[in-house]
């Protein structure tokens, strides 16, 4: 067991992976000497060499559509998509066409490819390296979204992606990167997709959230645990597809639930989770359903006040949670 | 003679073949079943057209026109061993791969049993199973099978496997970003690709001088540093010999092919469109005095390959094959829905709703 960062995880489960199975490669912009923008790849280029650590052209769309391609021939690729504000050249190759493979051919042919997108704010990275674009990929039926918050998950999933025979759109928080820290097996091991996970037992409230934003809920929570109230807090992991049970299961317990996330309130993943809480479990509730999350602007400013006014914070969302147990 | 003065190259090299080699010269054998394929598609091609005026077929992308140039194509390729990734006007390369007429029949009546996509796709549009032939379309968005026919290239790069790789696309479809990325991947890691374009002069309705500022689309080879040809694909035998040259060079190693076959687009974009409203009546008169097949047929009755009684048979049985097909897909019934939710996820995994 060592303590390591969630960026440590990501590399590892990699490297492992590509050891492991030599149908494994990655492909991406800066990968290779560079190690990647978040140095993902670090030493991968000495390890692995050229033919599967590829330097790509600046050119989404290709990395995208190069990725299906290889994955339906035989391969397991990882692409890198550097920043998650620039993955909408590749959209028409991933939300267009990867999620229909299987689909349209009846299973004939199948993409078990990996994209890997480091995604969120937090980071002075503005309007175009701040945004949270899980939700586009969601959305689509054929893909599966996963986007862990600590790095034993980070781990855990990556390697069942890379293992999967659909298409995997990975979402890695930049600023969990190195400010996570958690603790990992030393041994083999692989964590489902597709299973929330219950982050902190409590019996008053349920909180739904994942990435980042999941630690500010505990810390949330064990603030208010001081308060007096008892925080139950779910971990997503995958959002597609959605763990409803996990979910449901705690708000039948708690009886109210809100949903934090990074990404804009409207059309965010929270309007989906309060659907499904109101759809199945509307006779447990005793509060509506609360979501906090992103405001109504384009994306996250650069200059940090204007940063903190987009972002939730633990404070933000423990005010939330007081007055949900009030009500 | 077929295949004399029909091409030109362009392009970074002055030697089209890589290692000089051009495909062998057809014989007689080989230029009378490529008559015989042009026949059945444009039978084939005919009655589809028809079916959908009488309301049976839902949408047609016709393939008239471009017959000598898909089954050209074909024949300089290996079949069993190439992957064809292919776009909507291919029935010619349908039928010369072996897919046979009652199954692009079903595709187009929309049935069960059809190969490609169980009839959840637009006709021509899935993947034949493999143990078949390796020919995907999964997407009527154009261009996009040139970014992943040059990932399917890279993965058998990567495994040493000897195989060309051919990504169709029309004229249309070379003013996508993604055919300028795909083509440069492609020759910056000398994939063996062949990269197709069938032009046919319109984007829909847009004529070539409203889609780009140059004379011929195989001239932006220079720029990916490949070779581009360009070839009357009016012409069996030229697109044969610079699709072969193009797959010796794939093979060799050397990298990546532009070959632009000039067609003719005989009938309006899909049935659903209308030409008249926007392609002038001139710009087709004569165009059909070129047409591929009897100027085939032409030239094969004075090499004395074909006589009346021979080029009798082979219309005849286009005729009754694409009879037997019509009605074999017509009695054939619509896919039930039973299978509707599967394969949305692989069978067992997490999604799975089957």
């Amino acid at each position: 067991m060592a303590e390591i960062t969630l960026i440590e995880a990501v590399r590892a489960a990699m490297w492992e992976e590509m050891e492991r199975d030599p149908t494994v490669f990655t492909l991406g912009e800066d990968i290779g000497a560079r190690g990647g923008v978040f140095l993902a790849t670090e030493g991968f280029l000495e390890k692995f060499g050229e033919d599967r650590v590829i330097d790509t052209p600046l050119a989404e769309a290709a990395i995208g559509g190069i990725a299906l391609g290889a994955a339906v021939n035989g391969m397991r690729p990882i692409a890198e998509i550097e920043f998650g504000d620039f993955i909408w050249p590749a959209v028409n190759q991933i939300i267009g066409e990867a999620s229909r493979v299987r689909y349209g051919t009846q299973g004939r042919r199948t993409a078990p490819l990996v994209l890997r997108v480091p995604y969120g704010g937090g980071v002075r990275g503005g309007l175009f390296h701040s945004q949270s674009v899980e939700v586009a990929f969601a959305h689509q039926p054929g893909l599966k979204v996963v986007a862990p918050a600590t790095p034993y998950d980070a781990k855990g999933l990556l390697k069942s992606a890379i293992r999967d025979d659909d298409p995997v759109i990975f979402f890695e928080h930049k600023r969990t990167y190195r400010l996570v820290k958690g603790d990992v097996p030393d041994g083999e091991y692989t964590v489902p997709i597709g299973v929330a996970e219950v982050k902190r037992p409590g019996s008053d409230v349920t909180v739904v959230s994942y990435g980042l934003v999941l630690h500010y809920c505990l810390e949330a929570a064990a603030t208010l645990a001081g308060e007096g109230i008892d925080v139950e807090v779910v971990d997503l992991r995958t959002l597609r597809p959605l763990d409803t049970d996990t979910v449901l299961t705690s708000v039948r317990k708690t009886g109210k639930a809100m949903v934090v996330h990074e990404d804009t309130k409207a059309g965010g993943l929270g309007g989906e989770i309060a659907a499904v809480i109101a759809e199945y479990a509307f006779e447990d509730l005793d509060a509506p359903v609360v979501r906090v999350a992103g405001p109504e602007v384009p994306a996250m400013p650069f200059s940090p006040l204007l940063e903190a006014q987009f972002m939730p914070s633990p404070e933000k969302i423990a005010a939330a949670i007081r007055d949900l147990a009030a009500y | 003679m077929l295949g004399e003065q029909s091409s030109k190259t362009q392009g970074a090299t002055s030697n089209v073949a890589g290692n000089g080699a051009g495909p062998p010269p057809l014989n007689d054998a080989d230029l009378l079943d490529m008559y015989r394929t042009m026949v059945l598609s444009r039978t084939l091609d005919q009655r589809i057209w028809q079916m959908n005026r009488q309301g049976r077929a839902a949408i047609v992308a016709s393939a008239q026109g471009h017959e000598a140039a898909q089954v050209g194509a074909i024949r300089a390729l290996d079949p069993e061993r190439d992957r064809f990734y292919i776009y909507y006007r291919e029935l010619t390369t349908m039928l010369a791969l072996g897919v046979t007429p009652l199954e692009l029949l079903l595709g187009f009546l929309a049935k069960d049993g059809e190969p490609l996509s169980g009839a959840r796709q637009f006709p021509l549009h899935g993947a034949l199973d493999r143990s078949r032939r390796d020919i995907v379309s999964f997407s009527n968005v154009v261009a996009t099978q040139l970014p992943q026919a040059v990932g399917v290239a890279l993965a058998d790069k990567m495994r040493g496997e000897k195989r060309v790789t051919v990504a169709y696309f029309g004229d249309g479809a070379s003013s996508m970003g993604e055919t300028h990325e795909a083509m440069n991947f492609a020759s910056i890691h000398r994939l063996p690709v062949i990269f197709f374009c069938e032009n046919n002069k319109y984007a829909i309705s847009v004529p070539l001088s409203r889609q780009m500022n140059i004379e011929s689309i195989s001239s932006r080879a220079a720029a990916y540093g490949m070779p581009g040809i360009e070839v009357n694909g009016f012409d069996p035998v030229a697109v044969y010999e610079a699709v072969g040259a193009a797959a010796n060079r794939a093979l060799s190693g050397d990298g990546p092919t532009l070959v632009e076959a000039v067609v003719e687009r005989f009938l309006p974009h899909t049935s659903d469109d209308d030409d008249t409203r926007y392609r002038p009546a001139e710009d087709l008169e004569g165009i059909r005095d070129l047409d591929p097949i009897p100027a085939t047929e032409k030239l094969l009755r004075a090499s004395g390959i074909l006589d009346d009684a021979l080029d009798q048979e082979i219309k005849e049985s286009a005729q009754k094959t694409v009879n037997q097909a019509t009605e074999d897909a017509e009695n054939a019934p619509f896919p039930e829905p039973h299978d509707f939710y599967e394969q949305v996820y692989a069978p067992g995994s997490p999604g799975d709703q089957s």
